[in-house]
């Protein structure tokens, strides 16, 4: 156990009944922990709940909100929902990719940005949307996508 | 306090109401995800800091209140003033001084502030005479943008519970709850709309134990009811969900919620634990023999889980794979458990359908689809936001009615329902009437509810590939025809996006879309192609002038299209500003020009263009 802080992990388990239904919630906990599911951490996950590995990694792998790469400082996310997608977001993406020279699901070689595309974040009357870790950025259209980077996530004045 | 009686509550809403009497002065502050996205907190904590401050709290006790979604999120950050309904838009952190002054010491209307009727440009001063909101039928929103929902004691106030509690210390017979659910005729909000009271009967037939599940697994893009409800009003779920576990006989109860709604979950979370202190959930509920306790689990961002054996799966901790449907969730569902699974909307309708009866119910919509539904009216219309109609109400005076019209006056091309497995619809089927049944026959589906409209400038094409490439992300890998299926539509569709379609390819599209929907496993896989075949059954002359023409109408697809500045451009530099690569050259109220070579056709100065001076043309190559 290198990597991870096992005292953290054991809270984790904790909190939940030690058996199979638990495995997605502590799951998440772990993700939440480190912002990506560290292969240690699985495996103890594994022999903690009585779940077989092979099938840990099926769930890790299966769902969206999991990522077995470490991701960026900051985590910039663009809603492809379909009323943000006929209101621009597309653009928005590319001029996304075109600012930080990475490709949409891909994280920078200094682990400063990942980029997310993400299927409808529920707040499609304000599209098109971009999340930037928590902070929710509306009507974003092409031309703010430096100012909306330069930000990093800082809570915006109105 | 735990609740052991009618008169126990009786005294704790008459005591809450005298604290807070429904004429109190109050300043709602909409924190829904929406108005927080511009900064409602923010000012929702500066005004009642501010008025704290300067002890204009005690003088005119005024209490400021962080309430749901309004429903109105663009025109956000929104406040209102109560009782007087004075309503303000697009409120900014710097109008907070001037507001106390003037609104809350004076009375004043603040004329900046107020609401613009998109469609006669006259300003609105008081909530109730916005059309957007008058013109709904506010059953399941009823409390939306009034009440706190982190606080139990304003839904007590509203009345809330009352139904639960004369239910369980009258000791109504569970059996006629479930009739009385059957008369209502409600049918599942979450997009099948099949029956709930049979669901609900054909369940408690199965020996136990039983579970109850809310699906609270929005994953149709474009669809934010439930979002709302849950965050808005998580009591009238939670309540819903306590009667249907008392008419099922189930103790244990599970809400799976979008693990893209944080504040869904937080506050369902907060809201289970105030039931809990009240003694509305968990062992004896209000002292008598029955318990029920339900727990939240947070979905893992897959769209398939929002199918119900998918759900159940993913409840299990187990990968989100549908299995076959002759196995009826009723009689096994999760932990292979007789189950009732309803989307949250549908949990919200039972507490109202008990309370004021069947036959209330019933005269509200249609005589197949009673009741309301909530849509999320989104995409190209001037109102945006959601809106509650009863069912029936038709399709334009949804979208020309309460959105007020398209974005721009520009001309209206298609309504998008029921996500991807739903369909567009154009102009004339606007006049049909919004309801289970007449949605099916026109080649879409209600859905759970997003309602995507769509301009002229919007390609059919694109929207088709679109939906196409959100459901090969999505689909669960399980079974073929959709798991490799949907990928060669989605090349045929490229194809034709980037002018290399072939005439014949048409036909190719029809018919691996019929194999597709006749072979996969679940609704999700049988009803994928759906966005396609309604695309090629309206629009099909866009599709030919893809193929044939080598050009893209509607000026989307990048690999047709080139911008193009015509004379009657009035130089106002617009476009200028929008363009991110400094392709356009002009001086001040000179014409402007595009250099082609620079342009990487996002088509930002095209959407800014307030003259129409920019036009789309075939490729300049």
């Amino acid at each position: 156990m290198e990597c991870v802080d096992a005292t953290k992990l054991e809270q984790i388990f904790q909190r939940y009944p030690q058996n199979e239904s638990s495995l997605i919630m502590v799951l998440q906990d772990i993700h939440d922990l480190f912002h990506f599911l560290p292969c240690d951490a699985l495996t103890l996950a594994a022999e903690k709940l009585g779940v077989p590995l092979s099938r840990v990694f099926s769930v890790a792998t299966f769902y969206k909100a999991f990522s077995l790469k470490p991701k960026g400082k900051t985590v910039v996310r663009v809603c492809m929902g379909t009323a943000c997608h006929i209101r621009g977001a597309e653009q928005v993406l590319c001029e996304i990719e075109r600012n930080l020279k990475i490709k949409r699901g891909d994280t920078t070689e200094d682990l400063g940005f990942t980029l997310e595309t993400v299927n409808c974040v529920g707040a499609c009357a304000m599209a098109p949307v971009v999340v930037v870790n928590e902070e929710y950025h509306r009507n974003v259209t092409p031309i703010e996508v430096p100012e909306l980077l330069k930000r990093e996530g800082e809570p915006h004045e109105n | 306090m735990k609740i052991k009686s009618l008169n126990d509550y009786q005294a704790l809403q008459a005591q809450l109401l005298q604290e807070q009497p429904q004429d109190q002065k109050k300043i709602l502050v909409c924190c829904g995800t929406g108005c927080r996205a511009g900064g409602s907190l923010q000012i929702a904590e500066e005004l009642d800091k501010r008025l704290q401050e300067q002890g204009i709290q005690q003088k005119v006790q005024v209490v400021v209140k962080k309430p749901g979604c309004q429903g109105m999120c663009e025109k956000g950050p929104l406040v209102w003033f109560m009782p007087q309904g004075i309503f303000y838009c697009c409120v900014k952190l710097s109008d907070i001084p001037e507001i106390i002054e003037k609104t809350i010491k004076k009375g004043e209307i603040m004329d900046r502030l107020l609401y613009k009727d998109p469609g006669t440009k006259q300003k609105v001063e008081h909530h109730h005479d916005i059309p957007f909101l008058s013109k709904q039928h506010r059953l399941i929103l009823r409390n939306m943008g009034i009440i706190d929902p982190m606080d139990i004691r304003d839904y007590i106030r509203m009345g809330g519970y009352q139904t639960l509690i004369e239910v369980l210390t009258q000791a109504r017979n569970p059996d006629s709850i479930i009739e009385e659910i059957e008369k209502s005729a409600l049918r599942g909000r979450g997009g099948g709309g099949f029956p709930t009271g049979r669901k609900w009967r054909s369940c408690k037939k199965v020996p136990g134990p039983r579970y109850v599940v809310g699906n609270g697994d929005e994953g149709d893009p474009g669809a934010f009811m439930d979002r709302s409800l849950m965050e808005g009003d998580p009591h009238s779920v939670l309540e819903g969900m306590i009667i249907g576990a008392y008419a099922v006989d189930s103790h244990d109860g599970y809400i799976y919620v979008r693990h893209e709604y944080p504040l869904a979950v937080k506050h369902l979370t907060h809201a289970i634990e105030e039931a809990r202190e009240y003694g509305l959930l968990g062992q004896n509920i209000l002292g008598t023999n029955f318990s029920f306790d339900i727990h939240i689990n947070r979905g893992g961002g897959a769209f398939v889980c929002g199918e119900s054996t998918a759900l159940m799966r993913s409840l299990e901790g187990k990968v989100g794979e549908p299995r076959a449907k002759y196995i009826h969730s009723t009689e096994r569902g999760l932990f292979d458990k007789p189950t009732v699974l309803n989307n949250v909307e549908t949990w919200a309708n039972v507490p109202l359908i008990i309370k004021y009866g069947s036959a209330w119910f019933r005269k509200i919509g249609t005589e197949k689809s009673p009741g309301t539904k909530i849509f999320s009216l989104v995409g190209k219309v001037k109102n945006t936001g959601l809106i509650e109609v009863a069912m029936g109400t038709t399709l334009r005076e949804i979208i020309f009615g309460l959105g007020g019209g398209i974005i721009n006056d520009r001309p209206f091309k298609a309504v998008q329902t029921g996500g991807p497995s739903g369909g567009c619809l154009p102009a004339s089927a606007l006049d049909y009437s919004v309801d289970f049944d007449t949605l099916t026959t026109a080649g879409s589906m209600m859905g759970s509810g997003g309602m995507i409209v769509m301009d002229d400038r919007t390609c059919m094409v694109d929207v088709a590939k679109y939906f196409t490439h959100f459901l090969i992300e999505e689909s669960c890998g399980k079974c073929l025809p959709c798991r490799e299926g949907l990928p060669q539509l989605w090349n045929i569709l490229n194809e034709i996006s980037l002018g290399h379609g072939k005439v014949e390819d048409l036909d190719r599209i029809a018919e691996l879309s019929q194999v597709i929907a006749d072979s996969s496993l679940c609704a999700l896989g049988t009803s994928s192609p759906n966005p396609v075949l309604s695309t090629l059954r309206y629009f099909k002359d866009e599709y030919l002038a893809h193929i044939v023409e080598k050009r893209c109408p509607a000026g989307v697809c990048k690999a047709l299209v080139s911008y193009k500045i015509q004379d009657v451009c009035v130089g106002c530099g617009a476009c200028i500003r929008a363009c991110p690569v400094q392709a356009i050259i002009g001086e001040r109220k000179k014409k402007h020009e595009i250099i082609q070579a620079k342009c990487i056709q996002c088509g930002s100065c095209y959407a800014v263009c307030k003259f129409n001076a920019i036009v789309t043309g075939p490729k300049v190559s």
